[in-house]
């Protein structure tokens, strides 16, 4: 079909892919930046583009209608995604994302053991080894994306679900699924090859994403979709190695050490290791002093009374967690914020860094309601000046403000790095109900004197102190 | 290509991630995910060298299904990521003034 269909080992292709990953690493340098960053986008976008047309140029590359159609469907359900997805479901669509392209890698790798198989040459080790790390860990990384994305839509419950002896269950997959890949690995002779076992392989590595996930709680989200983010890219390398590709060697490897830098500073902002919040469900870790039960007296405050401590303050700081992402209540906040800057207040936001579901989540909301990007504030930029604010916000957040975790050495966040609310002159604390957090821990903030409970909506209770303001 | 010469090239890749994926700042780590999912959709590439050598039905099934997972990404990706930043440009800078004057 192409006239000069190119060699895939030739200078051309290669120049060619240089030229594609060099515009991904620059469009990504661009992401530095909020300004520069959507030019950065577009710019990878273009190194993309390039990636494919040369690959489609390659000698070799046939059924075209096949390739017609796939880009067809494609292109059509990505662009309708992309339009329709609100910015409070980010998570779920990163999520599915993730599981797509760790499902197509593992598809490949299956293709590409099948068609070692018709042509019953024996395989290379160079070649073998990597197409079953990239199907192992491609089919990890789709079913445990699914899983995520199930949760975070909830379809499946998000409260972490375990089954008796999971550790031991796990353990032993893993075991077993690396003795059959050993086993695939080792038969690489002519008529050696064993299509069963590695379907078998497939299956038993999709069991095992589903099981490691399955027993995450929602509040562990954004590690996990970090790290199964981190687990594609390196797939993705993997395969690139099979195909000796350098453009998805390097691509894929940049997405590797994303996902790894984010697994990493997610799991740093808990406090905890990535195996313990993979293999060690939250709350089990210890006894610790969870809800009670026992009734604690706290203060409860209206909207109104609310506004008007607002109003009179002179720097009010907002916490915004998944809660405010569930109500939608980013415009109305920002509502807020406008009317309390033209009483003279000054306001910024206070953003921990596993606030929401997935890795600044909590930015995205926020600069969709047009939040100027100044004025969100990382935690521990913000905390040294919590002690000098009047009022803090805290609006659908719970165990990242826990002053608990600070002092508490018997409760399951102890040492998690927080948002010192509590040092702030007063607090308020909009919630639903006194209900605890995902992991059923007491925040003894809601008990403190300078405390003050305003129960309902968020999105509700914001609009209705924005009203107030505009009265006064 | 030889394993030894495509692991270095890994290696190097991996220093140069690490160097320029640290500086993004927390902001923008979310459009950071999207954009990375953008990338590994790069995993196309392989689809569409594997499709050439598809005979059987089941091959074409795989193939078939492994463009539309890796155009998806792509696709959606890019889109998605674009959406995302616009609301980051700063651009609406004149939101308290009445929105007169547009940048």
């Amino acid at each position: 079909m192409v006239a000069a269909a190119l060699d895939p080992g030739s200078a051309p292709v290669g120049l060619l892919y240089i030229l594609s990953f060099s515009l991904f690493i620059y469009g990504i340098r661009l992401g530095t930046h909020p300004t520069t960053a959507r030019r950065g986008n577009g710019i990878a976008a273009i190194g993309m583009a390039v990636a494919v047309a040369t690959t489609l140029a390659l000698q070799g590359i046939g059924n075209w209608w096949v390739i017609i159609v796939g880009i067809a469907v494609g292109t059509a359900i990505g662009a309708v995604a992309s339009k329709r997805v609100q910015m409070t479901g980010m998570p779920q669509m990163v999520a599915l994302y993730n599981g797509l392209g760790g499902g197509a890698i593992a598809l490949i790798a299956w293709a590409e053991y099948r068609h070692w198989i018709v042509e019953d040459f024996g395989v290379p080790a160079d070649e073998l080894i990597p197409t079953l790390l990239a199907m192992v860990i491609g089919s990890i990384s789709f079913w445990g994306s699914n899983v995520a994305f199930g949760k975070l839509q909830e379809l499946i419950p998000s409260q972490p679900l375990k089954v008796p002896g999971q550790q031991v269950i796990n353990a032993l997959l893993l075991v077993g699924l690396i003795a059959a890949c050993v086993y695939l690995g080792i038969s690489n002779g002519p008529g050696e090859l064993n299509e069963p076992i590695f379907i078998l392989c497939l299956v038993g590595a999709a069991v095992l994403g589903v099981m490691v996930v399955m027993p995450i709680g929602g509040a562990d989200m954004p590690v996990v979709i970090s790290l199964l983010n981190a687990f594609t890219g390196l797939s993705a390398a993997a395969a690139g190695i099979a195909l000796d590709n350098t453009a998805l060697i390097v691509g894929g490897t940049l997405v590797g050490s994303s996902g790894t830098i984010l697994t990493l500073e997610m799991a740093n902002a808990m406090n905890r290791s990535v195996p313990n919040i993979l293999f060690a469900g939250f709350g089990s870790a210890g006894g610790g002093p969870v809800a009670s039960g026992e009734e604690r007296p706290y203060r409860s405050m209206n909207a109104q009374d609310a506004a008007i401590q607002l109003a009179y303050a002179d720097s009010v700081v907002i916490v915004p967690g998944y809660g405010l992402a569930v109500a939608q209540a980013q415009h109305a906040v920002r509502e807020m914020a406008d009317e309390l800057e033209s009483k003279g207040v000054k306001v910024s936001y206070a953003i921990h860094p596993v606030a929401g579901r997935m890795p600044g989540h909590m930015n995205v909301l926020l600069a969709e309601a047009d939040v100027p990007y100044e004025q969100l504030r990382e935690m521990d930029e913000i905390n040294p000046e919590l002690p000098q604010t009047d009022v803090c916000v805290v609006i659908g957040a719970n165990d990242v403000t826990n002053p608990a975790a600070k002092t508490d050495e018997e409760s399951p966040i102890y040492g998690m790095p927080i948002i010192e609310v509590d040092e702030a002159q007063q607090v308020l604390v909009l919630k639903r109900s006194m209900s605890p957090g995902f992991a059923g821990i007491d925040n003894d903030l809601f008990y403190h004197p300078k405390t003050a409970m305003v129960f309902g909506d968020a999105k509700a209770t914001v609009s209705e102190i924005v009203s107030e303001l505009g009265n006064l | 290509m030889d394993l030894v010469t495509e692991i270095t090239i890994l290696v190097l890749a991996a220093f140069v991630g690490f160097e320029v994926i640290s500086k993004v700042p927390a902001t923008l780590h979310t459009p950071l995910m999207s954009q990375t999912n953008a990338i590994h959709g790069i995993v196309v590439l392989g689809g569409l060298i594997v499709i050439g050598y598809a005979d059987a039905p089941l091959d074409y099934v795989i193939g078939l299904l492994a463009i539309i997972f890796g155009t998806i990404n792509i696709v959606g990706g890019f889109m998605v990521t674009d959406r995302m930043l616009e609301m980051f440009g700063g651009k609406k800078k004149n939101r308290s003034d009445s929105g007169e004057d547009h940048e």
